[in-house]
């Protein structure tokens, strides 16, 4: 009984921590203007929506990796998977939580396109390193 | 153990490269007692043997003194909180105060064994250091919140550090409710590697002029 209580407790501020987490990481790269190439690329024109995200995933898959992204883009990555479970479940049902949701899925998929950004800009300067020799 | 080993080692050269290896001293410290303790652990491991008093005593000894630094660093996390608000000398006489009566607390729930009492009280104080980091763990974020702090560094930390407090919580509870599921070996392990390299990436990639609004950090907005 004790240990169930406890792992409730623990599992609902480790859901509280979690989201607080993934919020700090989107919300520094908010204030991130997008370059007009990653805007071509997506179609984006100044923020993304939520359904955007599967799409700048797969094109984030196509860009060589920066070393310290990788991290934030995975716990970013599962706050979109439990996003959408409550999309499909509860949000269907409460419509002040579908708005919620769609809102942080657009913050998500937000955070993914200036992550690509980052990502070409990366792939730029290495292949302008490589133009050097 | 490698890995997690690896990126402690990160953080360290992180913050001496950024220069706030003094600022963060005590996260600094914590990890390299670890560091040193998965150090002591192997050679008595590969000397001894895994079922050997000698590993039960190393193991049992090191988890308490890093879950006591670990405690350390996370009043020092307070201590960058409110250092400006002139609280210094009370939060540290308070910090004493909780870690003798945790210390207090887990010597009474064993004193009843004469059996491996030393360790038992070790194993003791460690689960229940956890549980009361985990809460003050919560308590600084609330604070953080209420003070509107906007150091990115900061708030990741305490952040971090809310994640792995309760991780290892929820792992320590699941045991007690299906300790015969293999997958809980796996768990503990992981949930290690995520402090040492989430603290790294926050070093590397934020410095301490860094800011956030924490409004952003609310899920639900108030």
């Amino acid at each position: 009984m004790m240990a169930a209580l406890i792992f409730v407790f623990s599992l609902a501020t480790l859901l509280m921590f979690f989201v607080s987490y993934c919020r700090s990481l989107m919300a520094s790269s908010s204030r991130h203007s997008l370059s007009k190439e990653v805007r071509d690329v997506t179609g984006i024109p100044a923020s993304a929506s939520g359904r955007d995200f599967a799409r700048v995933m797969q094109l984030l898959q196509l860009c060589p990796e920066r070393p310290d992204d990788r991290t934030g883009l995975h716990a970013v990555e599962t706050y979109y998977g439990i996003l959408d479970l409550l999309e499909q479940t509860v949000a269907r049902m409460v419509p002040s939580v579908r708005n919620w949701t769609e809102q942080e899925r657009a913050g998500c998929a937000n955070f993914a396109v200036v992550l690509l950004d980052r990502r070409i800009a990366f792939s730029r300067e290495i292949l302008a390193q490589q133009g050097e020799f | 153990m490698l890995l997690g080993t690896a990126f402690e080692l990160a953080f360290v050269v992180c913050s001496v490269a950024r220069r706030s290896f003094l600022r963060y001293f005590f996260l600094n410290l914590y990890f390299l007692l670890t560091i040193g303790s998965s150090v002591t652990r192997y050679f008595i491991l590969s000397t001894f043997g895994l079922n050997s008093t000698e590993y039960c005593y190393a193991y049992f000894y090191t988890d308490a003194l890093l879950t006591l630094a670990l405690y350390v660093a996370l009043i020092s996390l307070y201590s960058h909180v409110f250092g400006e608000l002139q609280f210094g000398k009370h939060l540290r006489l308070a910090a004493v105060l909780l870690l003798l009566g945790t210390a207090l607390f887990s010597y009474a729930v064993v004193a009843q064994s004469a059996d491996r009492l030393s360790t038992s009280f070790a194993y003791e104080l460690s689960q229940n250091l956890y549980f009361v980091g985990l809460v003050l763990t919560y308590v600084l974020w609330g604070a953080l919140l209420k003070l509107r702090e906007t150091r990115t560094r900061i708030v990741q930390f305490v952040l971090s550090l809310g994640v792995y407090f309760s991780a290892y919580a929820a792992s320590y509870a699941l045991g007690g409710l299906a300790s015969r599921h293999s997958f809980l070996v796996f768990l503990a392990p992981a949930i290690g590697c995520f402090l040492p390299l989430a603290w790294t990436l926050t070093m590397w990639r934020h410095t301490d002029e860094s800011r956030l609004v924490p409004a952003q950090l609310v899920a639900v907005p108030r």
